[in-house]
């Protein structure tokens, strides 16, 4: 008896095991397949001059004409100053709305966390159809009408490659801040009470609290945000793709948008390979030097 | 007491300050909904070319002209929803049994390797979309020459690694306890998930069909590189179409735009509790 049971528990392990395996089977063919060789499949197309009935090597030459592309660099400005005039203001803009929510009751949050949310379930093509008309540079335009209320003339807004950087900036600042807003709440939600009762006893206002209780305590929720928000503004190019084009003269054309068209409207894959590989460069030194400016405390 | 003050000497202060609050939210509120009030309101329009005519942000009236005008734009519009439908559905039903079954195999199994291989699914997270689009183009529609066919639009997102790391973030709350007592019992791996851990995953569950079925519903890029034929396409591609065909057709853009959001709508009103607590689930600990 006493020798039986060890090789059975044994056996059992080893069962569990190989359930194990059954249970992530489907999904590791589906990832090897769809992601896991479609990024090794990148890395070889970008040294490549990609025909689909035999490509040729050429070695670095993507990356180098790349760099010397003054498009290429052109759209990493763009992306860089979307993304610094975007993912900023929308986490400050969620913070402070999650706290006005706070001192409500749970019904009226999540009546607001929900109204907030909406416009994220709407399809991208959809808002920006609309944004498209609210946008329109006629007198008639929402926005023109809006802005003639404060004497400013018509504005071309997509159109004039002065404005159509600022109009999908804009457009970003007035979509759905839901998720971010859901998320700060929790956070909030999660701070002991007796952190402020102390607070109170010591006299601090509600301003001190905010500096020294709050804003320590988001520090993490915040650092997450702000790397999800860099790296999914980075990739962002919908909006340019379905509102402008990439236009006025290239005044929109995110380094997403630069890859598609070079992929999908020249066929270059080799070209557009290279490039993806060094936005995903880019994306990855980003999250690291966040990491290490904001995060030293932050455990994960 | 909170991080508001709610001690005031005169009640009237405290009800000019939750005043002062909630006007803020309320035009913040305003703001944020505003385009799909526009695009509901405006749906409603004649199907006139726009130009001669103004918007106003207020119904002058109602009429169905438009969505008409949007149906009888391609003998395939229906086509488009039902594809949308097809596909959402199918890929939901897929990521919630396959995404369920790996996220328990990760959380709860111990395995060679399990760790490591986590830790790769998690980090090709970090990889952008772009680097893995050109290739997986290839491989659909030049090595599989799958152009134009369901199993184009819904192979690659069978089992999304988000999705299992919902999973295995929730299951993680599903104390060990429970799955040592059966297994001492003799319940084998399968019986074990399908009557024990599946009964305890339902709100997992749920918030992985509802997200999947709306990101599914909602992308745009995919279906539009692997469709070439209008009876293929989904609703997005289709409004998208619809829009270059008809770029001064004002309400019934709208209306499109109606008709390819409403569906998420009436999903995210019936089901808010689950698409608000999915957001919570995937950020802790991100």
């Amino acid at each position: 008896m006493n020798q039986t049971l060890p090789t059975k528990r044994r056996l059992k392990i080893k069962g569990d095991s190989v359930w194990g395996y059954a249970f992530i089977a489907t999904a590791l063919v589906v990832f090897s397949l769809f992601t896991a060789y479609p990024v090794i499949s990148a890395f070889i197309i970008s040294l490549q001059e990609y025909r689909p009935l035999g490509s040729t090597y050429v070695g670095l030459e993507n990356f180098k004409e790349s760099f010397a592309s003054e498009l290429f660099w052109k759209a990493i400005k763009n992306t860089a100053v979307y993304t610094i005039l975007t993912v900023p203001v929308n986490i400050f803009l969620a913070f402070i709305v999650s706290i006005f929510i706070l001192p409500f009751k749970k019904r009226t949050q999540t009546v607001f966390k929900a109204v907030y949310y909406l416009p994220a379930v709407a399809s991208g093509v959809a808002l920006a159809v609309v944004w498209l008309w609210i946008f329109d540079p006629l007198q008639s335009g929402i926005f023109n009408q809006l802005i003639s209320l404060f004497g400013i003339s018509n504005q071309n807004w997509l159109g004039s490659s002065s404005t159509s950087m600022f109009s999908l900036v804009l457009m970003s600042w007035l979509s759905s801040h839901g998720t971010s807003i859901i998320i700060f709440v929790a956070a909030l939600l999660g701070i002991d009470k007796s952190y402020y009762e102390a607070a109170d006893i010591d006299g601090a206002n509600f301003f001190q609290k905010l500096w020294f209780i709050v804003i320590p305590f988001l520090k993490p929720t915040t650092l997450f945000l702000l790397v999800t928000g860099v790296i999914g503004s980075f990739q962002v190019f919908q909006n340019a793709y379905l509102m402008t084009g990439g236009g006025p003269d290239h005044a929109t054309t995110m380094v997403g948008l630069l890859i598609f068209n070079n992929a999908f409207t020249y066929f270059e894959f080799g070209q557009a390979a290279a490039q993806s590989l060094v936005l995903a460069l880019i994306i990855a030194i980003i999250s690291f030097i966040q990491f290490k400016f904001f995060g030293n405390d932050v455990e994960y | 007491m909170g991080l508001f003050n709610n001690n005031f000497k005169n009640k009237w202060q405290l009800f000019t300050r939750n005043g002062l609050i909630i006007a803020f939210l309320l035009l913040f509120a305003a703001a944020t909904i505003f385009p799909i009030y526009f695009m509901i309101i405006s749906s409603f329009g004649d199907p006139v070319e726009a130009g001669a005519m103004s918007y106003s942000i207020l119904p002058s009236k109602i009429s169905f002209e438009s969505y008409k005008f949007f149906f009888d734009f391609s003998p395939h519009t229906y086509s488009w929803l039902l594809n949308s439908l097809i596909v959402a559905a199918v890929t939901m039903v897929s990521n919630v049994f396959f995404a369920t079954l790996a996220g328990y195999a990760f959380s709860k199994i111990d395995f060679k390797g399990s760790k490591v291989l986590f830790a790769v699914l998690l980090g090709s997270m970090m990889i952008p979309y772009q680097v893995t689009q050109v290739p997986l183009y290839i491989l659909i529609v030049n090595i599989f020459d799958l152009q134009n066919t369901y199993t184009a639009l819904i192979a690659p997102s069978l089992v999304t690694v988000y999705n299992i790391f919902l999973v295995k973030q929730f299951m993680s709350n599903i104390p060990k306890e429970i799955i040592e007592a059966s297994k001492m019992e003799g319940c084998s791996q399968p019986k074990l998930f399908f009557y024990i851990i599946l009964p305890l995953s339902k709100t997992v569950m749920a918030v992985m069909a509802i997200l999947t079925f709306m990101e599914s519903w909602n992308t745009f890029f995919w279906p539009f590189l692997v469709t070439n034929t209008m009876d293929m396409q989904t609703i997005q591609v289709g409004l998208k179409n619809f829009r270059f065909a008809n770029t001064t057709y004002f309400a019934p853009m709208m209306a499109g735009a109606t008709i390819s959001a409403v569906p998420m709508f009436i999903l995210f009103f019936s089901l808010q509790r689950y698409f608000l607590e999915g957001v919570t689930v995937g950020a802790v600990k991100g």
